[in-house]
């Protein structure tokens, strides 16, 4: 788990540990940078950026006007605002319950430690319409847990809580899995020191070891974030699909698709594609600051 | 689509084609309809054998299930379906319009090649607590609603069409109030689910919801056992809704398939079919069928979506199409909330 997500936030930073661009005729000392630089830039434009010109492209083979008209209908919006709030709640909740998880598994040694590694990944293999399905079966009032909720006024599944709950499952070993090397490779020196010089634990948590983990944390958070605006197949299960109030905008684009309406759905999905890109770019931004705010230390 | 992802399809296609000529006379792939599994299974197992003993061939019947429309889309992007049996015309007319199906695929077999038909009817849970008789019961406040999304489904899309036919039949014709009829049965919605499999698992094994609106074929068979805990109510007017069958020329074509495409699409009219489609609570189009399960179905005043809305596509454009009826009280529903 060497290069977690935190890496697409490099740009920023000047990385001592990668080599400078090598200048040409030059030896270097690595051999094949031409070919995997050639390869790696191959690969991002076949799978990355092909579909997603496809996708610009049909999006904006419609006038200003009707694109503004497909993106600004008001059961679109209801779909943004619920997708957003609901990805914003997930990734707080898996910023919270990832980074103890992460901790847990960096710093104790414990019984069964290997299995909880191995079972944080779990999300991932899952098909999310089984993950779904397994949510709605566990959280309506029919079943134990649900019927917990309902009891205190509380609906989980065929409401937004399920839709959180889905993005969470389905997004949760990003945080784990970008917070947990982070952590195991701090250096001790740095927290002893602290400790020594009379800090208490609380404020050495906050003050040393905190500001080292938070790229971390903000990387997996966006990532995580990013990942549930896009999720469809374990929401489409629990959230019970109704207009302006459980419908996430994943579904009004699968929607427009079954109508055959490919602009449309091309101009709802560059939407979410903004707010990813634009969610990404703003943490990248503040990734910057962090690091040049840490930079004398 | 543009010219040059036409032009890779094709060739897709026609690799695919030749990949498969081999055992071409062997495999034959039904894409049907999401709730269709038990019946096709069921003429799947009857029509091996009968096959066999009429023309000594040896074959296998290969099901693919998912919301017709889906199917139909799957289908043009290359999926190799020799035959289509769907629970909607309007998905077999977009396959038509692409090119695979030749335009006089419903005369080709009888009754609209629509081999049997059922209507929507209403599932409740047992004793009935909320007292559900008809349509209209529907659209008092506080009725819960589980049924397929009419965006996604036609499942749905018919759920629709009964409401609305049946209150155009109450108001004398009066579209105004048939709107508010529809209005106040979609505001008491609470799950609009992908498919009609999907909407039967929310209200049976998720215990949501007091009324299911679905198939009659599906609401029977789910009432069927005496210690069901659902009880069947079957509303006094329905839309008849049709499933088409059609053998998709194209890719039946292309893979020799054509002559068992077609037997196994006139097996479905044969007593036997008929017989099976009946026990599957399908509404079967053979009089002697029918008459021998009189019991199960009881009559009704179904109508036809051309007698009543012109024809499916006008129905489409009327209820279903972006911002058309349906979508425009959603919104109202929505803003009201």
């Amino acid at each position: 788990m060497r290069d977690g997500p935190q890496e697409i936030f490099a740009a920023t930073k000047s990385k001592p540990h990668l080599m400078a661009y090598p200048s040409t005729k030059k030896k270097r000392v690595l051999p094949g940078f031409g070919l995997t630089l050639g390869t790696s830039l191959l690969f991002t434009s076949l799978f990355i950026m092909l579909p997603l010109t496809a996708l610009v492209v049909k999006a904006a083979s419609t006038s200003w006007e009707q694109y503004w008209g497909y993106i600004s209908d008001p059961r679109a919006i209801a779909t943004y605002k619920l997708t957003l709030t609901c990805a914003l709640w997930a990734t707080l909740i898996n910023i919270s319950l990832g980074f103890w998880a992460a901790w847990i598994l960096a710093r104790f040694e414990f019984p069964g430690r290997r299995l909880l590694d191995a079972i944080i990944d779990l999300p991932f293999a899952l098909p999310t319409a089984v993950a779904g399905l397994s949510l709605a079966a566990l959280t309506v009032p029919a079943a134990p847990i649900g019927g917990y909720f309902a009891q205190h006024g509380i609906k989980i599944a065929y409401a937004i809580p399920g839709i959180v709950l889905a993005m969470s499952f389905t997004s949760f070993p990003f945080v784990v899995r970008t917070v947990q090397p982070v952590i195991e490779d701090m250096e001790p020196s740095a927290e002893e020191g602290a400790l020594s010089l009379g800090a208490g634990p609380f404020t050495t948590f906050f003050r040393v070891l905190l500001p080292q983990i938070m790229p971390a944390i903000f990387a997996g958070g966006t990532v995580a974030f990013v990942r549930s605006l896009g999720e469809f197949g374990a929401i489409v299960f629990i959230s019970g699909n109704l207009p302006f109030r459980t419908e996430i905008t994943a579904l009004l684009i699968f929607i427009r698709i079954q109508e055959y309406d490919y602009v449309g759905a091309a101009a709802l999905a560059s939407v979410i594609l903004g707010f990813a890109f634009v969610t990404l770019i703003v943490m990248n931004v503040l990734q910057g600051w962090h690091y040049r705010r840490l930079a004398p230390i | 689509m543009n010219m040059s992802t036409k032009i890779i399809a094709r060739a897709a296609l026609l690799g695919l084609a030749f990949g498969m000529t081999a055992k071409a006379q062997t495999t034959l792939l039904n894409a049907s309809y999401d709730v269709g599994r038990e019946i096709y299974a069921a003429i799947n197992t009857a029509f091996v054998p009968y096959w066999k003993e009429k023309t000594g061939q040896d074959v296998r019947i290969d099901q693919s299930h998912a919301g017709s429309s889906a199917q139909a889309q799957a289908i043009l992007q290359g999926l190799q379906a020799d035959v289509v049996t769907f629970n909607q015309v309007n998905d077999v007319v977009r396959l038509v319009e692409g090119g695979l199906i030749q335009p006089d695929w419903n005369t080709r077999f009888p009754h609209g090649a629509s081999p049997f038909y059922s209507i929507h009817a209403i599932l409740v849970r047992r004793g009935n607590p909320k007292g559900i008789k008809d349509w209209d019961d529907l659209t008092k406040p506080g009725v819960e609603i589980v049924q397929v999304n009419p965006k996604t489904g036609g499942n749905g899309r018919y759920a629709v069409l009964a409401y609305y036919g049946y209150a155009l039949d109450k108001f004398g014709g009066d579209e105004a109030a048939a709107n508010d009829f529809l209005k106040n049965i979609l505001a008491n919605v609470v799950i609009f689910e992908r498919g009609g499999r999907a909407a039967t698992t929310a209200f049976t094994e998720r215990q949501t919801g007091d009324v299911l609106v679905t198939f009659e074929s599906e609401v029977l068979q789910l009432a069927a056992d005496p210690n069901s805990p659902y009880e069947a109510v079957i509303p006094s007017s329905s839309v008849l809704s049709e499933f088409p069958v059609a053998v998709v020329d194209h890719v039946a074509g292309a893979r020799g398939t054509v002559e068992i495409a077609k037997g196994y699409l006139e097996f479905l009219y044969t007593p036997s079919g008929q017989e099976i489609i009946a026990q599957n609570f399908y509404r079967p189009r053979d009089a002697d069928t029918a008459a021998r399960h009189a019991d199960r179905f009881p009559p009704v005043n179904a109508f036809e979506v051309d007698e009543r809305f012109g024809s499916a596509a006008s129905a489409q454009a009327k209820f279903f199409d972006n911002n058309a009826l349906v979508d425009r009280l959603l919104g109202e529903i929505g803003a009201r909330r």
